[in-house]
């Protein structure tokens, strides 16, 4: 897979003034392929969502560097090339969006860029299309549930044709049903238009349908690897305070009473499945 | 309570009216509070009068939304409306002490209420039936010569687009938080003036404190959306003058110019 994004060793503290104050970030190098599912996942204060404001160049690193497709976010002149690549959808979908009607909201990321009128408006259609959103359009955004609103903020990144999608947090402030259309909407947009996604949540649930799962602890990457590889190592997870999926503990449990059961089972089909063979067996 | 508020509320929809300019919208609204203060007898006032329900039944707008936006400031209407009725001369009706209610008063209060009112209604107009953007937009391209006198339209437009965009996000957070505190034993509806504006300080600084915090936020989304102040921009909807536009116009300017005749014509009553 070509690399898209590449984060080189990258130490970043709030005061910079300040010679003894912590690192948010400690020490982070991460590559990130073009079309790849990423989900960081981490408790909170372990600098997942400092290291996402660093994709689009919020933040500058204190030290280290961060290239996305070849451009080093610590320069200036290319900002606004480095932003139209990455766009970030942030955690409250209230306080995103801009505009009072939805489809005059989702423009707004194209209006800024200087596009014509005639194609904001067939790439305001596409995106809202893209998030299943389209026949709101023309809805005051605050008629509309939280996952809606969410959807409505990531058509205004996808409008401004993003190469890849940062999203920090976004089903926190959701009920069950509005993080499900998120989700759903999140991955239809990396499987069909091929979009880089970076997941930052604190839903396991959420971080094993991504293809690669980036494990933060206290400002550093604890591991990584495929969701299996990842939410297998129970008892380092454990050790460090950090949730797995609620069918893997419960497989790792059953296991501990000496059941014999496969290990790496993420949701709950697999797990009610592993558990019906197991019976069977005996 | 605070959720009834319809200030500023646009209803889609595709009427006439929804479809003229919003600069046409905006300086014919002018117009008519200069033309509705205009009116010196009961001829003109009838011709803003019906000129103002015949836009109103134009924009397909259900007629309650409007009462409701009257609602809000019923105060207002009867305080001056009462107050009117005690200040004039003519014909004495009813005398108690230095209170007299005279003709002219009468006269003066009806003049008031209806101006109040159609003032009120015509003014919903345009924000029902123009969207916040088009509103903003139409303000700013009427505001441009300003810049010449290094007035910031754009962030003035801009400023008024996130205010009305964040009035009801707002309110409903006033509503929570004043539920909240209710919840904690917060007392806010008995007691003196002075007693309950104090117990609206607990409402108020969570309120000011989210306020911020939403602004930080807002900015962090607009600055991903590569919002830069301005520069360059482009708008999906053009603002356009059409045929449509000048048709209003010139139909209003018979209309405001029929009550200058009849304020001529007829003698003046106020």
């Amino acid at each position: 897979m070509e690399e898209y994004i590449k984060i080189e060793n990258v130490y970043f503290r709030y005061d910079e003034e300040d010679e003894n104050s912590s690192f948010a970030l400690n020490g982070v190098s991460l590559s990130i392929g073009r079309g790849e599912f990423v989900a960081v996942v981490g408790h909170n204060g372990c600098g997942k969502s400092t290291l996402a404001k660093h994709l689009n160049s919020l933040y500058i690193p204190t030290t280290g560097e961060i290239y996305v497709d070849g451009i080093n976010t610590k320069d200036d002149e290319r900002l606004f090339d480095i932003r139209k690549k990455v766009g970030l959808v942030l955690q409250n979908p209230d306080n995103q969006i801009v505009a009072g009607i939805v489809e005059e909201d989702v423009a707004f990321g194209c209006e800024n860029l200087g596009i014509p009128p005639e194609e904001i408006r067939i790439r305001v259609d596409n995106a809202l299309k893209a998030v299943d959103m389209y026949d709101y359009r023309m809805h005051s955004p605050d008629k509309l549930s939280g996952g809606q609103k969410q959807r409505v903020a990531i058509a205004g990144i996808m409008a401004m044709e993003p190469e890849c999608i940062v999203l920090d947090e976004p089903t926190a402030m959701l009920d069950p049903q509005g993080r499900d259309e998120v989700m759903r909407a999140v991955k239809a947009l990396n499987k069909k238009m091929g979009i880089t996604i970076v997941l930052i949540t604190h839903y396991m649930e959420e971080a094993v349908t991504a293809d690669r799962v980036v494990m933060m602890d206290s400002g550093g990457i604890l591991l990584q690897g495929r969701p299996e590889e990842v939410f297998s190592k129970v008892e380092l997870l454990k050790k460090h305070r950090l949730d797995v999926p609620q069918a893997t503990e419960l497989i790792y449990r059953l296991r501990g009473c000496g059941f014999d059961l496969p290990e790496g089972i993420l949701n709950e089909e697999d797990c009610a499945e592993a558990i019906y063979r197991c019976i069977k067996k005996r | 309570m605070v959720r009834e508020i319809t200030l500023g509320q646009y209803m889609p929809g595709k009427s006439l009216i929804h479809k003229l300019d919003a600069r046409t919208k905006i300086v014919l609204l002018i117009a008519y509070i200069v033309f509705i203060f205009l009116c010196k007898n009961f001829i003109s006032l009838l011709i803003m009068s019906l000129f103002s329900l015949l836009v109103i039944f134009m924009t397909k707008i259900s007629f309650m939304k409007y009462l409701k936006s009257l609602r809000m400031i019923l105060f207002v209407i009867i305080l001056t409306g009462v107050l009117n009725v005690f200040y004039g001369s003519g014909d004495v009706l009813w005398q108690w002490w230095e209170l007299k209610i005279t003709t002219g008063g009468l006269i003066n209060a009806a003049f008031v209420i209806v101006r109040i009112s159609m003032l009120m209604m015509v003014s919903s107009v345009l924000t029902y039936t123009t969207s916040p953007t088009d509103l903003t937009d139409g303000l700013e391209r009427l505001m441009k010569p300003l810049t010449v006198f290094h007035v910031k339209v754009h962030e003035i437009a801009m400023m008024m687009t996130i205010a009305l965009r964040f009035i009801p996000v707002l309110l409903e957070e006033t509503d929570k938080i004043m539920n909240a505190q209710k919840a904690r034993g917060a007392d806010m509806e008995s007691g003196n003036i002075i007693q309950r504006v104090k117990a609206l300080v607990p409402v108020l600084i969570p309120l000011f404190v989210s306020a911020f915090r939403r602004a930080g936020d807002l900015a962090t989304a607009m600055e991903c959306r590569c919002y830069n102040g301005g520069k360059n921009r482009t708008r999906m909807k053009v603002l356009h003058f059409s045929l449509k536009d000048l048709g209003a116009l010139i139909s209003c300017i018979v209309i405001f110019s029929s009550v200058i005749v009849s304020n001529m014509l007829f003698a003046a009553v106020i």
